[in-house]
């Protein structure tokens, strides 16, 4: 029997669970033995003019090897010359050059808290912040732009030579003959609120040039790409540069490639000659690494009083904080699947994309998608609550019947395989969801304090959408039998090492102990993309198990020749890893005989997987929550999912990220916001302030089994890493205002912390 | 000033700055880099170590508070031969761990109930890692391996 699809338990655990693993910051190699630390200056104003800094106290201060502002940058090629135009584009999650070009270091404008002014080189870490803090920068404070109104108002600019704020805008204008027909129209202004990313591991980085070779070992979620930005932003060969990605503590989407605060410890390592190390703060991380999401929307639906949906419409302002580091990519995403799982007759979108005195926004576990979710699912149920129909039963009525796939929705994207209908009723057979409503209507009736909520999302999303990057993927058997996989795909949590070692396992019948894994070192693995919009095992997965099929050929024709039998009689046991004639069962060879026999160039393949097409997942979640109506606080007592990502590799690793995913979610729909005042100062800057959930703040998940192959890859896989926060914070979210929706409350904004739920209650009940 | 701290059974002795963290002298001067830093305001327990049998955040005691005391941290967890401590097995068995960076002090912290606790209900377990924040595992894992281990040493 095939390994594929078993429970397997992960080959990476005993050395992280023993030794810790090593993460940038543990990193204990002869090149750094010497290293000293970087520490950032870093703009404590929103907006304002760098008149001057002042170094020369910091340099006395002791420890301190160097103090680097951006005149010292000048070792640099300058930035191409301003022509004006944009060069980012809509479909590609590329920065916007021109006039929104992002420097390194601040030049004379700093446009959000926590932007890097200056550097301090010192001997060891508590020198830093010490040496930090003796930087005298003379700031001249501008009127901040906090929030899509100020942003538009454009009172005050970012970027004074674009002349404007706005710095994408997509879309047709509202026609106003598209909700003609409808009975029933509901439109709506929600707000999907800017998130903090925080990867327990934050940002790090640490640099060695020597002999015209830049080494950067950098937390990130692909080395490949990591090293195609660092030589553009140093101007130096790719070939003179290596990216190592060793441990990585989570990324979330938040440390795809690297930023620029990695990109300068790279240049001050090469600049001083003096190897560094960098780590930041979970302060400085809550304040620069990107942050996600901040979308503010617009819904308008419409239908019939039957229920079918005729009309949607969603319009997004994306903040994107103070530099447009995705370009418009983000509410792009949001827009291809703004129609969500149903069949609409007519759906339009439209974005703009602004800039703020606020982090950069990037991806963050989903990017887009869950925005759409969000989206579409409080707009099923403002349309559900409006019309009197159960909200099951509404999506039921519209979701894509199974019969229309592949199905070409009316925003452009085509789902491929899906049972939409299937995934919800499996929901609300296994949440007991007619229970569920008897027990609500019985605390209504009753008057309890602790309503109950009951919450529904179904989604479609996109994973893979760049398939067409492909992923890389080299084999190695070695003449002892083991085999060595070098994936341009690059681990953080996903146990990429265990899933490509079943691969092996399954293609070449080696056991999965005698498997090597090697990912995120650009001297060993220059080609590959990384790990980002849930594309590994469909792109990488597929590219292991093809070169693992070509070697798995290979051996054929040694093993024949060693047998002196055709090649067609050669049968390999997969259950014991040998080479047999058919027939002849005394007749065989072990991998280590093949191997052995093929010579040192013997066994290998190389891969470059690029005939990936993008796959949607898709399911529905149903969340419970208990909301205390004289508090307002709410807690999710019940969460049920199904998750449909094709067929399952190994159901542990799977149902790991959906438990991740889930508790991301919840966490946007309950606690976290990343907050800033009218003056942009950040306002939850540690995790005292930002609310991260905590085990005691969440049930266990009740997650449901669901596998509808996609046809467009061999493993019939698609993407689960971000089915989580997709599925589950509309439907947390929809759970608690059903909670209090009988006392005609029809919105809350997340999070909807106890605040805002109480004040929903009671204005609700004084409107009435 | 001098501190001398026995680490997983062996003394570590060094001249360090008053103001250094337990978590620092354990990284930088024991050379044992299991233990993680992961806030400045100790909420999230990355940095969870024994100290004389109780579990602290390592990041909120100084090394001299330390001085003549004994820390266990993960490293010291195994035993001898190198067979991985109950919980750490329970962690393996369950997919307690993704990326790995919480995991030693989730590790700690879940040992430390389990000597307070050995018995514990999933809302126990719940309340006990409070303090320990996973970015990865959404906790349902966690749980379930904390569990196991509990199960496994009262069968064993």
């Amino acid at each position: 029997m095939s390994i594929l699809g078993t429970r397997v338990v992960r080959i990476e655990d005993p050395r992280l669970l023993t030794t810790g693993g090593v993460y940038v910051d543990d990193l204990r190699v002869p090149e750094l033995a010497q290293a000293a630390r970087a520490t950032f200056v870093r703009s404590p104003i929103a907006h304002a003019l760098i008149t001057g800094i002042d170094a020369s106290v910091a340099r006395g201060a002791p420890g301190v090897v160097a103090v680097l502002t951006a005149a010292d940058l000048d070792d640099l090629a300058p930035p191409p010359p301003d022509d004006g135009s944009n060069t980012g584009t809509e479909g590609a999650p590329l920065p916007l050059g021109g006039h929104w070009a992002e420097p390194l270091l601040a030049v004379d404008r700093v446009r959000f808290v926590g932007e890097p002014v200056a550097m301090v080189i010192t001997d060891d870490r508590y020198q830093g912040e010490d040496a930090a803090e003796l930087v005298s920068v003379d700031y001249e404070p501008l009127p901040a732009v906090v929030g899509p109104e100020a942003a538009i108002a454009a009172e005050s600019l970012l970027f004074p030579a674009a002349g404007t704020n706005v710095a994408v805008t997509s879309g047709a204008p509202a026609d106003a003959a598209a909700f003609d027909g409808c009975e029933v129209v509901v439109e709506r202004t929600i707000s999907n609120q800017r998130l903090a990313p925080v990867p327990m591991e934050g940002r790090a980085a640490a640099a060695h040039w020597a002999d015209g070779k830049l080494t950067l070992w950098v937390s990130t979620q692909n080395a490949q790409i990591a090293r195609f930005v660092l030589a553009g932003a140093l101007g130096l060969d790719p070939g003179s540069i290596r990216v190592v990605a060793p441990d990585v503590g989570g990324g979330f989407g938040a440390k795809i490639a690297v930023d620029r605060d990695a990109l300068l410890v790279a240049w001050a390592a090469k600049h001083t000659g003096t190897p560094l190390r960098w780590a930041e703060t979970r302060s400085e991380n809550l304040l620069a690494m990107t942050h996600g999401r901040a979308q503010r929307h617009v819904i308008k639906i419409g239908g019939t009083r039957a229920g079918r949906i005729l009309a949607y419409r969603l319009e997004i302002v994306q903040d994107t904080g103070a530099y447009p580091r995705m370009g418009g990519f983000l509410p792009f995403l949001t827009s291809l699947m703004a129609a969500g799982p149903y069949d609409i007759g007519k759906v339009e979108t439209a974005y703009r994309v602004v800039v703020t005195n606020t982090a950069p926004i990037s991806a963050y576990r989903g990017a887009g998608r869950p925005e759409a979710t969000a989206a579409i699912e409080r707009a099923v149920d403002l349309f559900a609550a409006e019309i009197g129909m159960d909200p099951g039963e509404v999506r039921r009525i519209n979701l894509v019947p199974p019969d229309k796939f592949p199905y070409s929705s009316p925003c452009g994207a085509v789902y491929d395989t899906g049972a939409y209908v299937e995934a919800l009723d499996k929901v609300l057979a296994g949440g007991g969801y007619q229970e569920l409503r008897a027990e609500q209507a019985r605390r209504r009736e009753r008057g309890d304090v602790l309503q109950l909520g009951i919450g529904l999302a179904s989604y479609v999303e996109i994973t893979a959408a760049d398939a067409a990057g492909g992923e890389t993927a080299r084999l190695d058997l070695h003449e002892d039998g083991t085999v060595t996989v070098y994936t341009g795909s690059s681990a953080h949590g996903q146990g990429h090492h265990t899933a490509w070692a079943m691969l092996v396992q399954a293609e070449l019948g080696i056991d999965m102990a005698n498997v090597t894994v090697v990912h995120g070192d650009t001297d060993l693995i220059p080609l590959g993309v990384g790990t980002y919009a849930s594309r590994s095992l469909q792109l990488g997965g597929v590219a292991v198990q093809r070169a693992a099929a070509d070697v798995r050929e290979q051996g054929r024709r040694v093993a024949a020749a060693m047998l002196e039998a055709s090649e067609s009689d050669l049968e390999l046991n997969t259950e014991r890893g040998i080479w047999q004639v058919r027939g002849d069962p005394e007749a065989s060879k072990t991998w280590a005989q093949v191997a052995e026999h093929a010579g040192t160039d013997g066994l290998t393949a190389s891969v470059n997987y690029t005939d990936g097409q993008p796959t949607f997942p898709f399911g529905t979640h149903l969340a419970v929550t208990e909301v205390d109506v004289e508090t307002g606080k709410a807690k999710l007592v019940r969460h049920v999912a199904v998750d449909d990502a094709g067929t399952v590799l190994n159901p542990v690793l799977a149902e790991g990220q959906r438990h991740g995913g889930i508790a991301q979610g919840v966490a946007q729909a309950l606690l976290e916001e990343m907050v800033y005042d009218t003056d942009g100062n950040p306002v939850t800057g540690t995790l005292v302030d930002y609310a991260i959930i905590t085990a005691a703040e969440l049930p266990s998940f009740e997650l449901l089994q669901s596998e509808t192959p996609a046809t467009i890859n061999p493993l019939g896989a698609k993407g689960i890493g971000e089915a989580g926060t997709i599925g589950a914070t509309p439907a947390t979210q929809n759970s608690i205002i059903d909670a209090v929706s009988h006392l005609g409350v029809r919105h809350i904004d997340m999070p909807a912390t106890p605040e805002r739920v109480w004040a929903a209650i009671n204005e609700a009940r004084y409107s009435r | 000033m001098r501190v001398t701290v026995t680490v997983n059974d062996s003394p570590v002795a060094a001249d360090v700055e008053d103001r250094t963290l337990l978590v620092h002298f354990l990284r930088d001067v024991a050379g044992l880099t299991a233990t993680n830093v992961g806030c400045d305001t100790s909420s999230c327990g990355a940095c969870t170590v024994l100290l004389n049998g109780q579990s602290v955040k390592s990041c909120t005691v100084l090394a001299a508070q330390a001085d003549g005391s004994e820390v266990v941290t993960v490293e010291g967890l195994a035993a001898d031969h190198g067979d991985m401590h109950p919980v750490q097995r329970a962690f393996q068995a369950e997919h307690g761990l993704q990326c790995g960076f919480c995991t030693p002090g989730m590790v700690m912290a879940s040992v430390s109930l389990l000597a307070e606790n050995p018995s514990p209900t999933e809302g126990e377990v719940r309340t006990a890692l409070e303090g320990n924040l996973c970015r990865c595992t959404g906790y349902h894992n966690i749980v379930r391996a904390v569990l196991a281990a509990a199960s496994e040493r009262r069968t064993s």
